[in-house]
């Protein structure tokens, strides 16, 4: 069904722009006006075709837009044609609803957050480019459409974690960001050409019916793996790099030198999930290789563990939220890949709303400590600032899967479909399941563990700042509370969209796997008893954690904390250092192309470019002006000397009679036939030809054609004389000829 | 009288017009050269008119007669401020050219 859905995306770029153009000039109320307004208008679009238009059309694959044909080239099958066009389902939909809402929240947060910054319109002039480019990425109807949104979005993230760039650790930040989505970002196109390659489309509808009719994309195509794997592997090395996996989620947490708006809304909410989104998107392709499946989930469930384990030795506020977020995304990538593609999004949906909360908690805290995000100089802010406290608390049960808070329902969905999914087959790979399961088990216990700890630190006990410090601790304005405010509802009743209700025979209570149906298929069948026995064991784990956290840092840091510290201090070190997989890189690949590309600087640029291809130029010329300036005296009586000379050539040559440049002979035995006509123009004058056959005759005549017997074979050299009788001119031509 | 007098009488005046400005090193001089260049042009010019019956080629003395004052007057200025320059209208002294 048609709806005008470019109005979604449109709104926030018209007003990046008018904030680019005219933001300078503008009073700050203005450009929270524009900023605001911009995202607010697209959410309203958003909201309406989401719960007015969509529910007629979501069986019948959603609304459409095209807005105009990008590509066409070529025709039929081999054919490329690509549409700039928009298609909202369930899934784009509910990712729409969540990036207008929360970035609408996060714009008027960041009203009173950047109040004091020189630079407001900048700030926000990105922050709505990036609202749009989001929205491209999960409206896009087609790979490249998204990818476009995708690009946009890294460009935005980069130019938003770099925002106070005269820091150079922050410009670093960003680099490295970029960077390393580039990585990712070559995996994804390489996927995409691929993908293209054996489906011969890139829209998401038809790529779904190509691969569930399966054959294009089953054929081998290396190392005994079907396309489709080698898509999907190629797919999530994209979606590894945008949404922070292990191997490439090393950026995310130094994306924290960023506004703290900028990390609550794009690496947290919205922009980080964008490779779970499109895992799900693509998920039909996904579904025809469980090795490929096996890869995401196993990928996801280690980053969660992993990213936990390091949480719990960080001492600054938001890298402990940062690699919260990476091990998270981990959660929605082990969902999406054992196929629980519900699941994943759910989680996706709920995580949004808890960890847009905690990050604007962070910067509300941050606010009241003067500027500072250390958690060992905090504590005790619970009395002080009370409202932050209030939402960090809900957002901190909900994220640890406390019952009823949005975090239990969708983690224990993820983490039960694990164990009870079927995709990977009864042999082989049959442990797969069970073994994301059980490192996510480990890592919801590490979850719980850490963000308790930031809690109890944090809000607990008595204060560890300086008295210049703790003088200053103030709430935030509400512009700042409002939005939190809101989120904390969020984060508590989120969940109850996706109420397991087949459990207690309603499943109609599961609003969000009814709803997704049509786009990622039925809902994951898991049974009774073991969603039963894990819905108690995440609760029991998620208490347990609290529990535990409570022992090592209840009201400040207690004795238990210090002993662990004191018996594994290399241990404990190794993790404060994020287990030195910066340091590793640069090891392995940062320093060795550094030296790669000392080496060639040294080679190509010094050697050949400035050496050969610029100095040796510039000498050759040298050589030659050398040469050259005997010839100039800079006398200009000799250069007319040269000029008269020259003009009374071009005449002589000018006033010779026109000849041929070759002469036409035929041979016919003995005989020759010349023709000495020049082709083209004919001079009008009369002309004499003398001809001369090299045997000792002539013949002078003014016909430009004769023939000629020779007497006997050989060869004769022919020169045919042309002269102008007039002016006594005449040219000559010469023709070789054999004749036997 | 054929034309062909006339066309000789032109030739010859502009051969002693050319010799004059590419072997005379004294400018004045050489500017009378070129004035002799441009009156072999016009002698030829108006041999051709007579010949053809044709008005033009008297047209085109006249635009180079005005176009020859022109140029002396500029010619003359040039020396001028040579002379002032230089204290000479020798063109050999004249080489700024070659550096």
């Amino acid at each position: 069904m048609p709806f005008n859905l470019r109005l979604i995306p449109l709104m926030p770029f018209i007003g990046a722009t008018l904030l680019m153009l005219f933001g300078r000039r503008w009073k700050r109320e203005t450009v929270v006006m524009v900023a605001c307004l911009a995202v607010f208008f697209a959410g309203l679009v958003a909201f309406d075709a989401f719960f007015t238009r969509l529910p007629e059309a979501a069986e019948a694959g959603g609304l459409t837009d095209n807005v105009w044909t990008w590509l066409a080239v070529g025709s039929g099958p081999t054919g490329l044609h690509v549409d700039l066009a928009f298609r909202m389902d369930a899934l784009s939909g509910l990712l729409c609803l969540i990036i207008t809402f929360i970035g609408f929240l996060i714009h008027v947060y960041a009203s009173g957050y950047m109040e004091h910054e020189p630079d407001y319109a900048r700030f926000f002039a990105y922050l709505n480019l990036f609202c749009g480019a989001m929205l491209v990425l999960v409206l896009g109807d087609n790979l490249p459409v998204m990818f476009v949104g995708w690009e946009g979005v890294g460009l935005c993230s980069y130019l938003l974690i770099g925002f106070w760039y005269t820091d150079n650790a922050n410009a670093d930040a960003g680099k490295k960001a970029f960077i390393t989505n580039r990585i990712g970002d070559f995996g994804f196109l390489l996927g995409i050409f691929l993908l293209f390659q054996y489906s011969g489309t890139m829209n998401f509808s038809e790529i779904t019916s190509v691969a569930q009719s399966g054959s294009a994309l089953m054929q081998p195509f290396w190392l005994g793996q079907p396309v489709a794997f080698w898509v999907g592997l190629l797919l999530f090395i994209g979606a590894a790099g945008k949404s922070a996996q292990i191997p490439l989620y090393v950026w995310l947490p130094d994306a924290m030198a960023g506004p703290t708006p900028v990390s609550a809304l794009i690496h947290a909410a919205t922009m980080v999930t964008a490779g779970v989104y499109m895992v799900a998107r693509m998920h039909a392709v996904y579904l025809l290789s469980p090795a490929a499946m096996a890869i995401v989930a196993i990928v996801g469930a280690l980053t969660a563990a992993f990213a936990a384990i390091i949480g719990f030795a960080q001492n600054d506020f938001k890298k402990v939220l940062a690699y919260s977020t990476v091990s998270q995304l981990g959660f929605m990538f082990a969902g999406v890949g054992t196929a629980n593609y519900d699941a994943g999004v759910f989680h996706l949906f709920t995580h949004a709303f808890f960890k847009a909360g905690l990050f604007l908690c962070a910067g509300s805290v941050m606010h009241a400590m003067s500027g500072s995000g250390d958690i060992t100089k905090m504590g005790g802010l619970r009395k002080r600032i009370p409202w932050t406290h209030g939402v960090f608390f809900i957002c901190w049960l909900a994220i640890c899967g406390i019952f009823p808070l949005s975090g239990f329902f969708s983690k224990d969905s993820i983490i039960a479909g694990a164990f009870a999914t079927t995709v990977y087959g009864p042999a082989g790979m049959a442990w797969v399941g069970p073994f994301v399961g059980v490192l996510l088990v480990l890592a919801a216990l590490g979850t719980a563990f850490y963000m308790s700890r930031l809690y109890f630190l944090v809000f607990t006990g008595p204060s560890r700042a300086d008295a210049e410090t703790q003088h200053h601790i103030h709430e935030s304005p509400f512009v700042m509370v409002g939005p939190l405010v809101l989120l904390a509802v969020g984060a508590a009743l989120g969940g109850f969209i996706g109420i397991p209700g087949a459990l207690v025979e309603h499943p109609e209570l599961n609003l969000i796997g009814h709803f997704f149906e049509p786009v990622l298929g039925a809902e994951m069948m898991v049974p009774h008893a073991t969603e039963w026995a894990f819905m108690g064991i995440s609760f029991a784990l998620a208490l347990g954690g609290i529990g535990l956290a409570y022992l090592f840092y209840g009201g400040g840091y207690r004795e238990p904390a210090h002993q662990v510290a004191f018996q594994f201090p290399r241990f404990v070190a190794l993790v404060r250092d994020k287990f030195r997989v910066d340091e590793l890189y640069d090891a392995i690949f940062i320093r060795p192309l550094r030296k790669l590309s000392e080496w060639l600087f040294k080679l190509a640029d010094r050697i050949i470019i400035d050496k050969i291809l610029v100095e040796g130029v510039g000498m050759v010329v040298d050589v030659f002006g050398r040469f050259a300036r005997f010839l100039q005296l800079g006398d200009a009586q000799r250069y007319m000397a040269a000029f008269a000379i020259g003009v009374a050539a071009l005449v002589f040559f000018a006033t010779r009679p026109p000849a041929p440049s070759e002469l036409k002979v035929s041979v016919e035995g003995l005989s020759v036939q010349v023709d000495a006509r020049r082709a083209g123009r004919q001079s009008p004058r009369e002309l004499e030809y003398t001809y001369d056959f090299d045997d000792g005759r002539e013949e002078n005549q003014t016909a430009p054609e004769i023939r000629h017997t020779f007497r006997q074979p050989g060869k004769y050299t022919i020169r045919v004389t042309v002269t102008d009788p007039r002016w006594g001119t005449s040219t000559v031509v010469k023709r070789r000829v054999e004749v036997q | 009288m054929p034309t062909y007098y006339y066309l000789t009488l032109s030739f010859v005046l502009f051969l002693v017009g050319t010799s004059g400005v590419l072997l005379r090193r004294n400018a004045l001089i050489v500017l009378m050269g070129i004035e002799l260049q441009l009156n072999a042009g016009n002698l030829a010019f108006l041999a051709f008119s007579r010949q053809l019956g044709d008005q033009k080629g008297h047209a085109f003395a006249f635009i180079i007669i005005a176009l020859a004052a022109a140029e002396a007057a500029v010619g003359l200025a040039i020396l001028v401020a040579l002379f002032r320059s230089r204290q000479t209208i020798n063109l050999d002294e004249a080489s700024l050219m070659k550096r």
